[in-house]
């Protein structure tokens, strides 16, 4: 779920509890507003959703430190997503692996496509200061995972709210050059979507927002279509 | 239930907030304590763990619960990392453990198609009964998150496959073991605890 931290706590944690309810196996909180302005937040709110969910849930946004990300899994998060920071300063995710262990350290990656291939983005919370960093998805990918990141969650961005599906075409380059779990994100609008992005792209998880916050796509359902096709998930 | 003093072991592992949630989630109060006297009037005590084993044990070390641990009489849950120590080595960070199950923790050979970490919702087969396991079926799912595993053996009482099957959840006289979280596993890892404390 994205949030910017003007929105209620109340908000969070009721739609928590419904996703926990609703059998979803993982949640994901970004903080968008956090990294393009530089700011440490207020995340008393961990500690809240930590005490509502009984499934695991990774915090994402503006972790630009040991200490921070120490702070976020000392209130019950399971898992830190770093993406702009770790592209700042890529020891970064050297010093949180060691620290915590690579499958606490998530890298979030924002990609978008190119006529000569894929590339990452930064910044992507802030429409003003989003920029291209000129860095190769594929080859950053590979780094990722050299430094020490237990997962990676890639947002293909010319999906992402287009609702046309998971982009198979780039999340199969990088399954190819991936060996920790690797989460697709970006362009489900359907349940068929789901069904599709596990078997052509081989991905570990896929990720949605809007189509589960507006009820769309309800998750017992989609669980039921995608058992019938022929892949395991939790009842 | 007020008989009950559940003590946490403070290994320094960072899930020791979800795990008291988890608790408190089932409606028990825990301390969390590297105090020996403590440890050892616990009518449950549960080592969690999060991070390397190599590191875990040599906290454990200073604060001497190597030698506490191995002569607990009441019931001990080890937790994912927590589990592993209960051993008697890790390859990870080649880590002699606290020795009480036999057997060793070995790194999960990855291949294309199971990586490693093994981070996810995975499914238990149960091996023989155990009150750790009351109510629980094959088949249920628990979420796991580990690089290192421990091979089926007399300990086993469930076991998950990942590749060669491994160890989910062992028990060895008063020592019990998950190796995923029960903390973070929906109902059946709630089950799991419950079963836990309600064990004398």
């Amino acid at each position: 779920m994205r949030f910017r931290d003007h929105r209620v706590v109340g908000d969070i944690l009721e739609l928590a509890a419904r996703y926990r309810d609703e059998g979803a196996d993982e949640l994901v909180f970004y903080d968008i507003s956090a990294s393009p302005e530089g700011r440490s937040v207020d995340r008393s709110w961990v500690t809240r959703v930590a005490r509502t969910l009984d499934i695991p849930f990774c915090v994402a946004g503006g972790i630009r430190s040991v200490a921070q990300a120490e702070e976020v899994l000392a209130s019950g998060a399971e898992k830190i997503s770093v993406n702009s920071p770790a592209l700042e300063r890529p020891e970064l995710i050297d010093a949180l692996s060691q620290r915590f262990g690579a499958q606490c350290v998530v890298v979030g990656v924002d990609s978008q496509t190119f006529d000569h291939g894929y590339r990452v983005q930064q910044y992507t919370g802030d429409i003003e200061r989003s920029r291209d960093t000129s860095r190769s998805t594929i080859d950053w990918v590979i780094e990722a995972q050299r430094r020490g990141a237990g997962e990676i969650v890639l947002n293909c961005m010319s999906n992402d709210g287009v609702r046309q599906g998971f982009d198979i075409a780039q999340l199969r380059a990088i399954r190819e050059v991936c060996r920790v779990p690797l989460v697709a994100s970006g362009g489900a609008g359907a349940a068929e979507h789901f069904a599709e992005v596990f078997q052509a792209a081989q991905v570990d998880a896929a990720l949605a927002a809007s189509v589960f916050h507006s009820g769309e796509i309800s998750i017992p359902n989609l669980k039921r279509q995608l058992r019938r096709a022929g892949i395991e998930v939790r009842p | 239930m007020s008989e009950r003093q559940i003590v946490i072991v403070a290994s320094g592992g960072a899930n020791i907030a979800s795990l008291q949630f988890a608790l408190q989630r089932l409606e028990v109060a825990s301390a969390v304590s590297a105090d020996a006297a403590e440890i050892r009037a616990a009518s449950h005590v549960i080592l969690p763990g999060v991070g390397a084993a190599a590191d875990a044990m040599s906290r454990l070390r200073s604060s001497r619960l190597d030698n506490l641990i191995p002569t607990l009489q009441q019931p001990v849950l080890g937790i994912c990392l927590g589990m592993q120590l209960l051993y008697e080595a890790s390859q990870e960070g080649d880590a002699r453990c606290l020795g009480i199950i036999p057997g060793r923790a070995a790194r999960i050979a990855p291949s294309k198609d199971r990586p490693v970490p093994h981070m996810g919702w995975n499914t238990l087969d149960i091996r023989r009964p155990c009150a750790l396991l009351a109510g629980l079926a094959d088949g249920d799912y628990a979420y796991f998150v580990h690089s290192y595993a421990l091979e089926v053996s007399a300990a086993t009482v469930a076991s998950t496959g990942y590749g060669a099957p491994f160890s989910s959840c062992v028990q060895w006289r008063n020592f019990y073991g998950a190796q995923f979280h029960p903390e973070r596993s929906a109902a059946v890892g709630a089950r799991l605890l419950k079963n836990f404390l309600a064990i004398n």
